[in-house]
């Protein structure tokens, strides 16, 4: 088993190297040049040259890529073509905000996912049931700019107007300093995310209760909420821990469009500014960072699925 | 007892021939109420430019009065044209994207899906591996990084969403395609030395309709989500054109005063959605049920 989860580990490097080059290739597919971009028309040849001198623009390609490559290990992202500034230092605030929304997001879906989906397996085909699978059937349709748009119409402008649409955090402080803006973002990646843990959830727990073992407990006598807590419920969670997974890796992009939405000074709203003013190094910066949360993430989910899958109990030598 | 009854099943079943697909989908109620949303968009989109021209007397890129103010039937956007001109315009390049789009990876998908099962070996490690690669980065950081690349145009749009979709697509035919090209008639036709591309079409192909199916009404659902939330961003189609994602960026600062420039659009896209969804879960359960009485 160890075996196994080396190498996966090893696959995970090598997949995030080769997006690496990828993100780097893609520079050079640009035209124009970034001392140009940075310094504007009007700048003279000389400070052109110092500036390109000082990017190692002069260098051959390869030792270009090494040397960011190399930097993005210490931290050192490169120059924003944009703003001329060190795309770390603009990153810093904004990498812990958009944490701040991934972990609260995450922390009231899951729990919540669960549960839902428990609830809806164990009244199968009654009322409750019905509503939980058919609003997370249209809420997994949804995109989610869209079920934004719709929370913002109906808690901040037209039907109740309780909740700040936007996030507004005076510059220097920090956006969880003020927890009513952070409701509405929230809740968007919440209801995003929910649907397929509740289906998942939903189907497992159904083939679990149908299973041999929970008939044999109930006919044991085991009071009925011993049965789904103790017996039921931690053979469910497994198959479900890698849709989990899943859902949090596509937090790492979902958060780009809510952050949009929300004006919500994160990592997703610096991608999309960048995208705008075509500000490279900020780009492949944090094409990289988000590649490797996603990457960590779905690693950590087949990590997961190794550990609790019986029949790899004793595999790793085949 | 039992007996009786599985003779009486099997007898019946051989009488009338179980139901196509096709029956089987249709006599879904979700498929009904699915068919109805979608086809009510897709007319609005297809007819909608058609009609403009009669129907509202304003072309969707004239301007027509001062910004935000009720006039017309559902008053005018941030520049003054008119809301619902602008709406019937504005979804048929969305649909005919997200069609393109979700076409192309289909087609990337499933040739790439089935040759990896089909050839195996080295052919099908590289397919796969590259997969990863491609799975590495979230579907909207890629059509980013493209769009920072090659600029918001229809067409970058159009291939990074059609890319992004085929390894998912392809995990999806090759797993199904494994399970057939183990069949006989499979060695039969190769036996008969028909040549690798008709023995991938004609005899792999019919035979993984189910699970491709379910991938393209999926596909196709995430392909609108992903097109409307580009032109969200403005990183989509540009202004001035007339397109529901680019509508919603555009008035939603007067969601207060004028909601119907955020609100119609909106509407059709979660409509469409969810109509698309509700369609491709019905034919997830017609094609399981297929696979069960084979």
């Amino acid at each position: 088993m160890a075996g196994l989860i080396f190498r996966r580990l090893s696959i995970s490097a090598i997949i995030l190297l080769v997006v690496s080059i990828l993100v780097f290739v893609a520079t050079l597919l640009l035209p124009g040049d970034p001392a140009q971009a940075i310094l504007g028309q009007q700048a003279t040849p000389e400070r052109l040259a110092a500036l390109r001198e000082q990017m190692n623009l002069n260098d051959p390609f390869a030792q270009r890529y090494l040397h960011w490559l190399g930097g993005l290990f210490v931290g050192d992202f490169g120059v924003s073509t944009a703003s001329g500034g060190s795309v770390g230092a603009l990153l810093g605030d904004r990498i812990a905000a958009s944490l701040v929304l991934m972990v609260a997001a995450a922390a009231i879906s899951i729990p919540v996912g669960i549960l839902v989906g428990t609830y809806s397996a164990l009244r199968r085909g009654r009322a409750g049931d019905h509503a939980a699978t058919g609003i997370s059937l249209v809420l997994a349709a949804l995109p989610d700019f869209v079920i934004g748009i719709v929370l913002v119409t109906l808690f901040s402008t037209t039907v109740f107007t309780v909740l700040p649409s936007v996030t507004l955090a005076p510059p220097g402080e920090q956006v969880w300093d003020y927890p009513s803006q952070l409701i509405l973002p929230v809740l968007t990646l919440v209801l995003v995310v929910m649907p397929y843990i509740i289906r998942m959830m939903r189907t497992t727990m159904i083939e679990v209760l149908d299973s041999g073992y929970v008939e044999m407990a109930r006919l044991k006598g085991v009071p009925e909420r011993q049965v789904i807590w103790r017996h039921a419920l931690p053979h469910a969670i497994a198959p479900v821990a890698q849709v989990i997974a899943i859902q949090l890796a596509w937090l790492a992009g979902g958060i780009v469009v809510v952050e949009f939405l929300f004006r919500y000074p994160g990592v997703g709203q610096a991608l999309v500014d960048a995208v705008t003013n075509r500000d490279v190094q900020v780009v492949q910066a944090l094409a990289m960072l988000i590649a490797a949360v996603y990457v960590v993430v779905n690693l950590l989910a087949d990590i997961v699925g190794i550990l609790t899958n019986p029949k790899l109990r004793t595999g790793g030598t085949r | 007892m039992t007996q009786i009854n599985t003779h009486t099943e099997t007898s019946t079943t051989v009488v009338e021939t179980p139901p196509g697909l096709l029956r089987r989908i249709i006599r879904q109620r979700q498929a009904k109420i699915g068919l109805v949303l979608t086809g009510l968009v897709v007319i609005v989109a297809v007819f909608g430019p058609l009609v403009l021209p009669w129907l509202t007397g304003y072309t969707s890129t004239e301007f027509v009065g001062r910004p935000f103010q009720p006039d017309g039937l559902f008053g005018t956007d941030n520049l003054g044209r008119d809301i619902l001109s602008r709406f019937l315009d504005g979804g048929l390049t969305l649909l005919v994207f997200a069609a393109l789009a979700t076409g192309l990876g289909m087609l990337l998908g499933t040739t790439a899906g089935m040759l990896a099962a089909y050839q195996g070996g080295w052919l099908d490690s590289v397919i796969m591996r590259g997969n990863d690669v491609l799975l590495a980065l979230p579907q909207i950081v890629f059509a980013l990084l493209a769009i920072t690349v090659l600029g918001p145009q229809g067409w970058v749009v159009v291939l990074v969403i059609g890319i992004t979709h085929a390894p998912r697509i392809a995990r999806v035919t090759r797993a199904a395609a494994s399970a057939v090209i183990t069949e006989d008639f499979i060695r039969a036709s190769e036996m008969y030395a028909v040549p690798r591309w008709k023995i991938l079409v004609k005899d792999v192909l019919p035979n993984i309709t189910g699970p491709l199916m379910v991938e393209l009404g999926l596909r196709m659902t995430y392909s609108i989500a992903a097109i409307a939330s580009l032109s969200f961003l403005g990183l989509g189609m540009q202004p001035p054109t007339a397109d529901w994602g680019l509508m919603i960026n555009e008035n939603r600062i007067a969601l207060t005063l004028q909601p119907w420039g955020v609100i119609l659009p909106v509407l059709a896209i979660a409509i469409l959605t969810v109509g698309s969804n509700l369609i491709t879960d019905a034919v997830a359960r017609a094609s399981a049920t297929v696979e069960e009485s084979k």
